[in-house]
């Protein structure tokens, strides 16, 4: 059923159609509202469900890995500080190869403190070996958490997956969204039943002490698995298409580049302003696309690989950085290219709309305007150099 | 190089929050204000400026875009504008 809802109330609305027996979280702007409203529905016994509070975000992470681990089906959400509090926690669940789900509502790091967003969060977990999936829409950032159980579940991949969503523009701003019924979620996601799991009756150790007998394997097994993430993305949307009648790519998606001289790559909700604007400059007759890349890992190479090599010159918009190196979403897409025949002749990389700062039409604008043939590294866009110094004074 | 991370001992006054605002900020239409001091005193962040009547002004360097004096002005003489609006 449509409805007119905010992105948190939106997804706590379908995570309890996921029916989680363990949720547990602690409260962060702007990722609050999720739990705030599932805590809401435990407590009306409208869902069954165990909300375990806790005093922290890593004990948040421990009792649904804990929880998982006993063959559950987990939810958690946090932003920001909350997870790189839950960071060894969150490199563990996917060590131990355990299909928990998590909610990001993407906000920037301290310090400076900034509640506001940008995508530095998640972007710094993407070497955790956890499936990151960014959504454009309230209705993408729903639906990709019924994904994100089908593919974390999947007894051939057995991974955690991060739903990441720009916060505030996705968590507090309200859309229409279908909400599906109970009959065609369960339809699409059957009740889990773990492979492995702590059992009294049947007692086993996961995550023993591995030594270097067999360590590496443990992590050569989630990198392979990782490859068959791609392929499996792509069958879980597509089953997804056919159960609720909404057509996702799920790894790439492609806007109007088919013809297109100048493209830009970008993650996230900025991709709405970006059609947009591609639609306006289109209108006059510039040639320009979006490459929108939702599933940041496993990172689909291949698909945007074909997607770009006959771009001439293509621009890639982080809202994350790698301090000391290239921009972290340019530094793939530029190393997807390297030693190909085909691709684009300029790749320039620019970062945009960090800590909350707005990213408009004109920004967007901006970019294209700033993607010549000299290529760019790192470019700030709308940055204010009246507020910088050369030394403290 | 340094940005603007740290901030020296002071009120408001030193340290300016007009940059919390988000869209809206308010206009003064100076043609039927009648100078009732509904709109200052109203201010939560005290920074509406009353001097005479059909001359008061707004220090956006404070101003949240809250919107309150828009609304009081018995004389509907200040409208919220979009922030990039003169």
């Amino acid at each position: 059923m449509k409805e007119f809802l905010e992105g948190s109330q939106a997804i706590a609305k379908m995570v309890k159609l996921c029916k989680p027996g363990v949720i547990s979280a602690y409260p962060i702007t702007p990722q609050t509202h999720i739990v705030e409203e599932l805590a809401q529905f435990v407590a009306n016994g409208e869902l069954n469900s165990q909300f375990v509070n806790v005093e922290s975000e890593h004990s948040a992470a421990s009792v649904v890995l804990g929880a998982s681990a006993a063959g559950v089906r987990v939810f958690t959400a946090t932003s920001s500080q909350g997870l790189f509090y839950m960071q060894e926690v969150i490199f563990n669940i996917a060590g131990l190869r355990l299909p928990v789900v998590l909610a990001c509502a993407n906000r920037a790091v301290s310090a400076p403190i900034n509640i506001w967003n940008d995508q530095q969060d998640s972007v710094s977990l993407r070497d955790a070996g956890w499936i990151q999936l960014y959504a454009e829409d309230v209705q993408e950032a729903a639906d990709f958490h019924l994904i994100a159980y089908r593919l974390a579940e999947d007894k051939a991949i057995m991974l955690p997956v991060m739903v990441c969503l720009d916060g505030y523009t996705l968590t507090h701003g309200i859309e229409t969204v279908d909400i599906p019924s109970q009959e065609l979620v369960d339809k699409y996601l059957p009740p889990y039943k773990a492979p492995y799991k702590l059992d009294p009756e049947n007692p086993l150790t996961i995550g023993p002490l591995v030594d270097s007998d067999s360590y590496m394997e443990t992590r050569y097994a989630i990198e392979q698995t990782q490859k068959e993430v791609l392929k499996a993305i792509p069958k879980a949307t597509a089953e997804f298409a056919k159960v609720f009648g909404r057509a996702y790519n799920g790894l790439v998606e492609e806007y109007r580049i088919s013809d297109a001289d100048r493209v830009i790559v970008a993650m996230g909700s900025v991709c709405g302003t970006i059609k947009e604007t591609i639609d306006e400059l289109r209108k006059k007759g510039k040639k320009v696309g979006l490459l929108k890349v939702t599933s940041y890992r496993p990172f689909p190479a291949q698909e945007i690989y074909e997607a770009l090599k006959g771009v001439p010159r293509v621009a890639v918009m982080d809202r994350a950085l790698s301090l000391g190196s290239y921009a972290p979403l340019a530094a793939e897409i530029k190393a997807t290219f390297f030693g190909k025949k085909k691709k684009p002749s300029v790749i320039s990389s620019f970062v945009a709309g960090l800590g909350g700062r707005d990213i408009t039409r004109d920004s967007v604008k901006e970019i294209f305007r700033m993607l010549t043939n000299k290529e760019r590294t790192g470019e700030f866009i709308d940055l204010k150099p009246e507020l910088l110094q050369d030394k403290y004074e | 190089m340094f940005g603007p991370l740290i901030a020296k001992p002071g009120s408001s006054r030193v340290n300016k929050t007009g940059s919390w605002r988000t869209d809206l900020k308010p206009k003064f239409l100076h043609k039927n204000c009648i100078g009732c001091k509904i709109c200052s005193g109203a201010c939560p962040e005290g920074c509406i400026i009353d001097e005479e009547k059909n001359n008061y002004s707004c220090d956006l360097s404070f101003c949240k875009g809250c919107g309150l004096c828009a609304i009081l002005c018995p004389k509907a003489d200040i409208v919220m504008v979009k922030e990039k609006e003169a």
